[in-house]
């Protein structure tokens, strides 16, 4: 009964090798079908598989099925089993909805392309190994899933492999969330070494009896687990990567770069959070990461003029947020932020590649503008995303799911008012950046026309996706406010109870702050770009500008430590002495080579004498024996 | 015995003398065939010795092969007519290591 959440995974996998194989012979139009189609039966199964688990009611709704042995090495077994709980449950839904609307979308961007079912191709598999990572029911399974995502983000941002900047930033993102990657291998091993399983449930239940909180082995192997999450997740210090994954098709950067992979960071910690809890101090440092994240990045958002670049900032700095969540202790809020950010990203990446679609592959804001009454409904849904991200107060979703961060961040116990204040000044900041953005492609005077107004395939997703980032914030509505509380309460059966505020007045005296700061943020990019009165010296032609336009200078501190010493090492390399003992012999080869050569001069009389003679000398030498 | 020997052993050093010092190709093959005959006469002085009949069979075996490998000869010293106008054995070395592939 329960083997059919096996085809979650398997159909996108399916459509991946059906195009793979057969791609070239198939006509476009089917190539279209069978990718959307697959991932949407998906959908619908994760909602079927949903339904079962609510009637159930509790975590007697988890379900494991084992599909076979992968392998079994001594008393060491790994098997293919994937298991569905409230967790994996969320995260199957964003990636299967999301995702069917980001193939529904693509399949007008795209259809000019050559690559065109390469491009589904790659991105059925990115969907099968996402649904993987987030099914799978052993760190090893999980694993697999991870390097598979990482895989295809490096194939999708290098997708237009003709421009070598492209391979330049695929091979960088690659590399550097391989860093992570390393040590969460490690982490596993340590793992594996103390509690010989793999298995999640039974790994995290033995760590808890075994281990004091607080002590070495627990904090040593939540270190490594975290590295891996920092460098998938794109938080301090490996989030270099992400920014320059933006040379994708807008699409990637929607569903790999902003809903889905670039969370697996935030799942990770959340499937392993009994680990983590044993490891307090590690906790603060998650937190400590967020937050610091989240204002870094947001300062270099306000100062970008690639409207993706733009986006993909606020990616890094809206993870932050539940990185920040995360290390609070607030799991389902960090889940629920994780949701609500997949469906306002994905709606903002899709409208901004439309954008860019439409204008002849135009990435730079100042010269957009003006595209509110040429592109309404771009306009309109942009608008809608944008609120979201800015977290305005009451209509949007955003606004739900950041409050909740940020009130859990001064209220939970290992909160405080430093972690509040860097999220309140964060919140402030992405507000000023996201209408800035918006004020300046869609209002002012038109500098490039488009080109036509986006199809239908294009519109639908988008409205979908709109209407998500308005009302899905109401299924967890703060205390204060409403007794809804459907999110947590389905969470409730993974994370241990969560921390409820110590009094309705503090909330409403913190809510009231984010709703003023968001709403002052606005007014100010108001200000500054709409009416462009009075901009502050450091938001123009100031040294700062360039510091902050350049991501705080991080690429340039690893360009100078580890970038040139290694290519320098490399090159010395190149001429080390192993080499020069092959070069040697090949010389010495050479040499007799072309001594020898000089005795065939092609004169048939020098010949013969050489015979005569070497004759007379083997008969002289038998003679004298 | 020794002096019949003898005979054929001066008969072969003609022979290679011959194909050393001459440059003209046919005059070669000439000196070729008196060795061979050489040592098919010392086939022969050793049959008649041992009162054995294997001498002579060789003698025709080297005769036949000496046939064959005069015809083929003579062919390819038409063709080398043909293409240089010359008999000269210095002439042809075209089947030589060139200068240009000195180093590979």
């Amino acid at each position: 009964m329960a083997a059919y959440i096996g085809l979650i995974p398997g159909l996108p996998l399916l459509s991946f090798l059906i195009i793979a194989l057969f791609g070239k012979f198939i006509h476009r139009r089917l190539i279209a079908y069978i990718a959307v189609g697959s991932v949407s039966i998906s959908a619908v199964l994760t909602l079927i598989a949903g339904m079962a688990f609510l009637k159930s009611g509790s975590s007697e709704g988890n379900l494991t099925h084992v599909f076979y042995t992968w392998m079994t090495a001594g008393d060491f077994t790994a098997d293919i089993s994937l298991k569905i709980d409230a967790l994996s449950l969320v995260f199957c839904f964003v990636i299967t909805f999301v995702g069917a609307l980001i193939h529904l979308y693509s399949v007008e961007f795209m259809k000019d392309d050559e690559g065109f079912g390469r491009f589904f191709a790659y991105m059925n598999l990115f969907v099968c190994s996402m649904l993987i990572l987030v099914l799978a029911d052993n760190l090893l399974l999980l694993y697999l899933g991870w390097e598979g995502v990482g895989l295809c983000s490096y194939l999708l941002i290098g997708f237009w492999y003709k421009d070598p900047v492209n391979n330049y930033a695929a091979r960088k993102a690659f590399i550097v969330t391989r860093i992570g990657d390393t040590f969460m291998i490690i982490g596993l091993f340590l793992l594996f070494i103390h509690f010989n399983t793999l298995n999640i449930d039974s790994l995290t239940l033995q760590a808890t009896q075994a281990w004091a909180p607080g002590s070495a082995l627990p904090i040593i192997s939540a270190i490594l687990l975290l590295m891996g999450a920092v460098g998938k997740s794109a938080q301090l210090p490996l989030q270099t990567w992400l920014p320059d994954a933006m040379a994708g098709p807008s699409p990637v950067s929607a569903l790999i770069h902003a809903a889905t992979m670039v969370t697996a960071g935030v799942y990770l910690i959340a499937r392993m959070h009994a680990l983590f809890s044993l490891a307090p101090i590690v906790l603060t440092a998650i937190a400590i990461i967020g937050a610091a994240t989240l204002l870094i990045a947001g300062f270099s958002a306000l100062n970008q003029h690639d409207l993706k670049r733009i986006l993909a900032y606020s990616t890094i700095s809206q993870i932050g947020y539940m990185f920040l969540a995360l290390g609070v202790g607030a799991w389902s809020a960090a889940i629920f932020h994780f949701m609500i950010h997949a469906f306002f990203k994905a709606l903002l990446f899709l409208a901004a590649g439309s954008v860019i679609l439409l204008l002849h592959e135009e990435h730079d804001i100042f010269r957009m503008g003006g595209l509110r009454k040429k592109l309404p409904v771009i306009f309109i849904t942009f608008l809608i995303g944008g609120a979201s991200l800015s977290a305005l107060p009451l209509i949007t979703a955003g606004f739900y799911s950041k409050d909740e961060i940020l009130w859990l961040s001064w209220s939970s116990p290992t909160g405080s008012l430093w972690l509040w204040m860097a999220g309140i000044a964060g919140a402030l900041i992405t507000s000023l950046y996201t209408f800035r953005m918006i004020f300046i492609t869609f209002f002012g005077e038109t500098k490039t026309e488009p080109a036509h107004r986006p199809g239908l395939l294009m519109t639908i997703p988008l409205v979908i996706l709109a209407s998500l980032s308005l009302v899905a914030g109401f299924i967890e509505m703060p205390e204060n406010l409403g007794p809804v509380r459907l999110f947590s309460h389905l969470l409730d059966t993974v994370f241990p109870p969560g921390h409820t505020g110590e009094s309705k007045g503090q909330e409403w005296i913190f809510q009231l702050l984010s709703a003023v700061i968001s709403i002052g943020g606005i007014y100010m990019a108001y200000r500054f770009f709409y009416r462009k009165s009075g901009i502050p010296g450091f938001l123009k032609a100031h040294p700062l500008e360039n510091f902050f336009h350049g991501g705080w200078g991080f690429d340039w501190i690893y360009d100078r430590i580890f970038v040139r010493p290694l290519v320098w090492l490399a090159d010395a390399d190149k001429n080390d002495i192993i080499d020069r003992i092959y070069v040697f012999i090949a010389g010495i080869t050479g040499f007799f080579g072309t001594l020898l050569s000089r005795t065939q001069n092609g004169k048939l009389r020098w010949y013969s004498i050489v015979l005569t003679a070497g004759i007379v000398v083997l008969l002289a030498i038998m003679l004298t024996l | 015995m020794e002096i019949q020997l003898l005979l054929a052993g001066i008969l072969f050093l003609t022979g290679l003398a011959g194909f050393l010092v001459r440059r003209n190709i046919i005059f070669m093959l000439m000196s070729i065939e008196i060795m061979l005959n050489s040592a098919g006469l010392a086939f022969i002085i050793a049959g008649s010795h041992w009162m054995q009949t294997d001498g002579q069979v060789m003698f025709i075996f080297i005769l036949t092969v000496s046939a064959a490998e005069v015809s083929v000869g003579l062919a390819l010293i038409l063709q080398m007519y043909h293409h240089y106008r010359t008999l000269d054995a210095d002439a042809i070395n075209k089947l030589r290591d060139s200068k240009d592939n000195e180093n590979i």
